[in-house]
Order: structure tokens, then C-alpha cells, then sequence
């Protein structure tokens, strides 16, 4: 029975007449849906031709012929009128209410949903007091990361190992594929490209030199933290974010427990033990993608490579990757950890956040790779 | 199933994997009626509702709203019923990245029919229906207290001038003068516009005040649909448990 019927109400759409009205001998009858889907399908001109017919004062309403009257069908004849109700109108009486809202007032006057823009004076300052506030955070981050470190030197039992081994792996382990297929493509571009090169001069042996010192000292740390600020330093901030959003984060604060111990320490450790240890994968991987290029390009043999890599690179270049590993995985992690706190909740700043958090630490990791440059100018070069 | 049925199921069974949620529940609706819908905590009374406006499919049996069979509606047609109801999601479901103004707004502009003037005033209207005012229009949903979330959001879910509202624990987390207030607020509502109501509610205050028809969802099953006497009558124990107990008694002014 029920199919039956189904079907011939399938077939049967809500029947809606377009709101319309005709002017006959004085009165003007108004007849169709007067509603929000009945004012969609509405002829274009109609509230032209309704405000030309509300202008003759002697015309009589007739709303009695109306299938439905919402308060959007309503306000179109409302304003049509000039805002008031003609003296000659017939409505049936449940027809009243509908305009009773609109005469009534008490409306708030919004005319547009936005606000006013801020001065540029004003933004500027805002900006400036932004980014001090920025980096007062993260030196504050940094001291209670420092106090938090103490207090573990103390207290031994606090030692949260349980997340510090689940970010590295988290942070490093899941990074391996992803690192292995950059480092290795890098590798094979830069021997291949400084083969070509090398061979205009004949000094095609250099090539190890060449890829040993770019690779070790710089391309492997630069190359894995950037990886591992797109890839953790957003994860990171996304999930505290969403802690703050779901009180988690308020949660952790009313048992007792410090969210810097529990969540930002161990995330920062496990960057600072993980990215060197990712670094000297990459540079593995880079450097076997360099000699294979140099097999191929300059018929270096993979022996004489790796022989000679030892004598052409001095180890404290290694050091100094090593080095820079650990401070980029500092700031990566410190970076991801103030942006999460600052989310706030809403899905815009969710986005932001997370962008500004990515940007932010890929930014500081080569800002802090010139540094060292500088810093160690006279170090590992002969 | 006549005209006058505004939600019809007939046979409905839910599962999530090995988990059954609902056993063979039919239930009609007529048009103008506010139905309550009580049960325990995670006993699927928002899955009913969300699978009486199609967001989710039963496993089993069919679902009419509006007289349209919710298996057989196409994309298009599904969208147009929806268009007919007004949904009030339990958390509010703002859209955080708009002010109060823009989210009511939002269903009007997707009509891209209606003119800026027009949408103003009729959000304006709404507004002022559920008791906002015009600064707070202005507002990020992230700056509402929750009371003021669930104005905006009835607002939104009322803007489309609604045939069916559904209503997702309406008073729950507003302190009991809200709770009354909003009571008050759709009862005024319902009987102005006279749109028809499904709420799910944990609230006996809004059961005895606002519902004409209550339905107990206990054990996976309907075991009570009817007037809010069939439900005190019903003899499950979380029936027994829910109206017999001392809140309900003190509330609905009865003593067994």
C-alpha cells in the first residue's frame, strides 16, 4: 500500500503557484505562495509592478486568495506599501500575524554583516605588538622548557618516556620513506649537474668533495628538518590545537598535570634526538644517490667513492650537521608547540595557525642554517 | 499514510557493524505536532532523527518525510526536501569562520535568487524572533555564550521559513531560566508559524510543556509513541525509571 501511494506522491511535487496579483476594478488580488520558495520562482518584475500598484492610494488589498503567507512573502508586500499596512485591505485572520512582526519594530537595523575595517595605524601597531608577543611566548616556552628539564633532572621517575619514544617514532621512524626518496633525488641532481660541470675542467674527481661537503654540511640537515617541519611541525600544531578546541588541554590543567611536561617536552626531546638521527640517513641516502649519478656521469666506481669521502670531507663537517639537526629540531618543535597553544576555537584559526606554524619553522631553519654559516665559517674548510 | 504526515517510518532497523541500535521502529507524524523523543544516553535518538532527514540511511526499512520516500529520492530531490526543514544541531553547529549575520544569511545567499536588502531584513526579523540584538549580529560564533549560540543557530534553522524543525537536545547546557525561556521561545514560534517539531530532549520541563506527542526509545525499540499520558503509563523500567522518578514527579506534579 505504501509503495503505491509513494509513488504518486513522488509524482506529485508540493504544487506551487508563483506569487502574483492582478489588478481588477480597484482591487488588487493577491493570489499564489507568498513564501521564500514561492518568492525564488517569482516573475523578476513583480516587486516593480507591486510597488507601481501600492503608489494609487484608492486600491484595495485583497490577501484573502493567498495559498501561504511567510514573513518573507509578507515584507515584499510590506515594503511594496511603504512600510505600512493600505488603509483598504481584507486578510484573513491568521494572515495578521505575519505582518504583525514587521509592524511591531524592535528590529535591529544590521545592514551589513561586517565590521568596520581597522586603521592601518592601528593594524600596524597591532602587528609590531603581535610579533613581540610572539617571541615573548616562545622565550617563555623555552624557560619552562628549561625549569621542566631541571625538575626532571630532580625528579627522574617524571621522565615521560612513553611519548618521547612514541614522537620519535612518530617523528623519525614514519619519516624515513620520505626523506630516503628526497635525499636520494637531491643526491642524484647535484652529482649529476656538478659532473657536467666537473668534466669542462677535468677535474672529475672532485666530484666527491663536491658532493661530500654540500650533502654532509649542508643539504642533509636543511633538506630532513625542512621535511620534518612540513610534515610533524604541522601535525604537532593541529593536535594541540584541536586539544585546546575539545578542552583537553583544560582537562590535563584541572588533574594537576603540566601540559609542558607532558606534551610539549616530550615532543621537543624526541625532535632533538630524531632529527640527527634522520640526518645521517639522508646524507647515507643522498650521498649513495650522488655516487650512483657519479657511476654513471664520470665512471667513478662506488669503491673510489666511498674511499675517498673520508679524506675529502673533514669529520667536524659532520659534526655540524649533526649539530644544526638538533637545533633545527628544537625550533621545529618549539615553532609547532606555541603555534598549537594559540589556536583558538574556531576552524579559521585551526588553518591559520597550522599555515603560520609551517611557514614560521621553515623560515627559522634557514634563518638558523645562515647562522651557523657564520658561525663556523673557519670550521671543517680547508 | 495520509497528506497530513509529515514523517513516516515504517519497519527501521540500524546497526553500526555488530552493534544494533534500533529494532523495528515504525512511527507516523502529523503536520503541527512537536514530538519528543526521550531515551537513555547513546540510544540512538539523534540517529533516529538524523536518518528522519536522510543524513543517514537505515540498514532496514523505509523513511518518508514530507509525504517523499527518503530511499527513492534522488540527490536533487533530497536537497529540495531539506530545503524544507531546519535542523538545530546539538553543539549549534555555527559556522565558526562566519559572524551570527553571515551564518543565518548563509542559506538565503546559496539561493542566489534574493537581494542583499531583502536577506538583511529577513535575518534582521529572525534576529529579533529568537531575542538578539543588532550587536550581536556582529559577533564571531567562538564570542556567543552557549545560550546565545543556540538563538543563533534556531535562527539559522528558522530562516528558511521551515515546514519541519529539528531540534537536537535544544536546552541542554543552558541553566533552567534559559532552558524555560527557549522553551517559551519555540512554543511562541510554533504557534505563529505553525511548522511541525521533532526534538530529541532529555528535558521533562520541555516534554510536559511544549510536546503533544512523545515517543521512548529504550532497549533498541519504540516502546512507547504517543501522548505524554501513554508515556508515563508505559511499563518498561526506563520508562518507569524516567517519569516515576523524584525529578519527574516533582515536575509533572503526579504521585504513584
Amino acid at each position: 500500500m505504501l509503495a503505491s501511494q509513494s509513488s504518486a506522491e513522488t509524482s506529485a511535487l508540493p504544487p506551487l503557484s508563483p506569487p502574483e496579483f492582478a489588478v481588477e476594478d480597484g482591487t488588487a488580488v493577491v493570489h499564489g505562495h507568498w513564501n521564500l520558495r514561492g518568492l525564488i520562482a517569482a516573475s523578476p518584475d513583480l516587486r516593480e509592478r507591486l510597488c507601481r500598484a501600492a503608489r494609487r492610494p484608492d486600491l484595495e488589498w485583497d490577501l484573502r486568495g493567498v495559498n501561504v503567507l511567510d514573513s518573507a512573502g509578507a515584507f515584499v508586500l510590506w515594503q511594496a506599501w511603504g512600510e505600512r499596512l493600505p488603509e483598504r485591505i481584507s486578510l484573513r485572520h491568521e494572515q495578521q500575524s505575519a505582518f504583525r512582526r514587521w509592524q511591531t519594530g524592535g528590529i535591529p537595523a544590521v545592514r551589513d554583516g561586517r565590521r568596520p575595517p581597522v586603521p592601518i595605524r592601528r593594524r600596524i601597531i597591532a602587528a609590531i605588538a603581535g610579533l613581540g608577543s610572539h617571541l615573548l611566548a616562545v622565550l617563555a616556552l623555552l624557560g619552562q622548557l628549561i625549569l621542566d628539564l631541571a625538575h626532571l633532572a630532580r625528579h627522574p621517575a617524571d621522565i615521560p618516556w612513553r611519548e618521547i619514544s612514541a614522537t620519535i617514532h612518530e617523528t623519525g621512524g614514519r619519516a624515513l620513506g620520505i626523506t630516503a626518496l628526497v635525499g636520494f633525488l637531491i643526491g642524484v641532481v647535484v652529482s649529476y649537474l656538478s659532473s657536467l660541470q666537473l668534466k669542462t675542467f677535468g677535474a672529475q674527481v672532485y666530484i666527491v668533495n663536491i658532493l661530500g661537503m654540500s650533502i654532509i654540511r649542508e643539504l642533509g640537515p636543511l633538506l630532513a628538518a625542512i621535511l620534518v617541519a612540513g610534515r610533524s611541525g604541522s601535525s604537532m600544531t593541529a593536535r594541540i590545537g584541536v586539544m585546546r578546541v575539545t578542552q583537553e588541554l583544560d582537562a590535563l590543567a584541572a588533574m594537576g598535570i603540566s601540559q609542558s611536561l607532558r606534551l610539549i617536552l616530550p615532543k621537543v626531546v624526541a625532535l632533538v634526538v630524531a632529527l640527527p638521527l634522520l640526518v645521517v640517513w639522508t646524507d647515507v641516502v643522498a650521498l649513495a644517490g650522488g655516487a650512483v649519478s657519479a657511476h654513471l656521469e664520470l665512471e667513478i666506481g662506488y669503491h673510489q667513492f666511498f674511499q675517498k669521502l673520508p679524506a675529502a670531507v673533514p669529520v667536524a663537517n659532520f659534526a655540524i650537521g649533526l649539530g644544526k639537526a638538533a637545533v633545527f629540531g628544537l625550533f621545529v618543535a618549539l615553532i609547532a608547540c606555541h603555534y598549537g597553544l594559540r589556536i583558538e576555537p574556531n576552524t579559521e584559526s585551526l588553518g591559520n595557525e597550522t599555515t603560520n606554524s609551517v611557514v614560521v619553522s621553515i623560515t627559522l631553519v634557514i634563518l638558523i642554517d645562515a647562522v651557523f654559516a657564520i658561525l663556523f665559517r673557519g670550521v671543517g674548510i680547508r | 499514510m495520509t497528506d497530513d504526515e509529515v514523517i513516516h517510518m515504517e519497519h527501521v532497523w540500524t546497526r553500526f557493524g555488530e552493534n544494533l541500535v534500533h529494532r523495528d521502529i515504525s512511527l507516523s507524524l502529523g503536520r503541527g505536532q512537536i514530538l519528543g523523543v526521550v531515551g537513555a544516553s547513546g540510544c540512538g535518538k539523534t540517529v533516529l532523527m538524523r536518518e528522519m532527514i536522510g543524513l543517514q540511511t537505515p540498514t532496514q526499512g523505509q523513511v518518508w518525510l514530507l509525504g517523499e520516500s527518503l530511499a527513492e529520492a534522488d540527490a536533487r530531490r533530497k536537497q529540495q526536501l531539506r530545503n524544507r526543514c531546519g535542523v538545530l544541531f546539538q553543539g549549534g553547529a555555527l559556522f565558526s569562520a562566519l559572524s551570527v549575520f553571515d551564518n543565518i544569511a548563509f542559506p538565503l545567499r546559496e539561493l542566489k535568487t534574493l537581494d542583499e536588502e531583502l536577506i538583511a531584513r529577513l535575518v534582521c526579523m529572525k534576529l529579533a524572533m529568537v531575542g538578539l540584538g543588532e550587536t550581536d549580529a556582529l559577533l564571531m560564533p567562538a564570542e556567543l555564550s552557549g545560550g546565545m549560540v543556540k538563538r543563533a543557530a534556531l535562527a539559522r534553522a528558522l530562516i528558511m521559513e521551515p515546514e519541519v524543525l529539528f531540534l537536537d537536545e535544544p536546552t541542554s547546557g543552558l541553566d533552567p531560566v534559559l532552558g524555560e525561556e527557549f522553551v517559551g521561545l519555540l512554543g511562541q514560534l510554533h504557534r505563529e508559524l505553525g511548522f511541525t517539531v521533532v526534538m530529541v530532549t532529555h528535558d521533562l520541563d520541555t516534554l510536559s510543556d511544549l510536546c503533544t506527542c512523545v515517543a521512548v526509545l529504550a532497549g533498541q525499540q519504540l516502546v512507547s509513541y504517543g501522548t505524554l499520558d501513554d508515556a508515563i503509563a508505559c511499563a518498561h523500567p526506563f520508562a518507569r525509571d524516567f517519569f516515576h522518578g523524584k525529578r519527574a514527579q516533582r515536575i509533572l506534579g503526579r504521585s504513584d
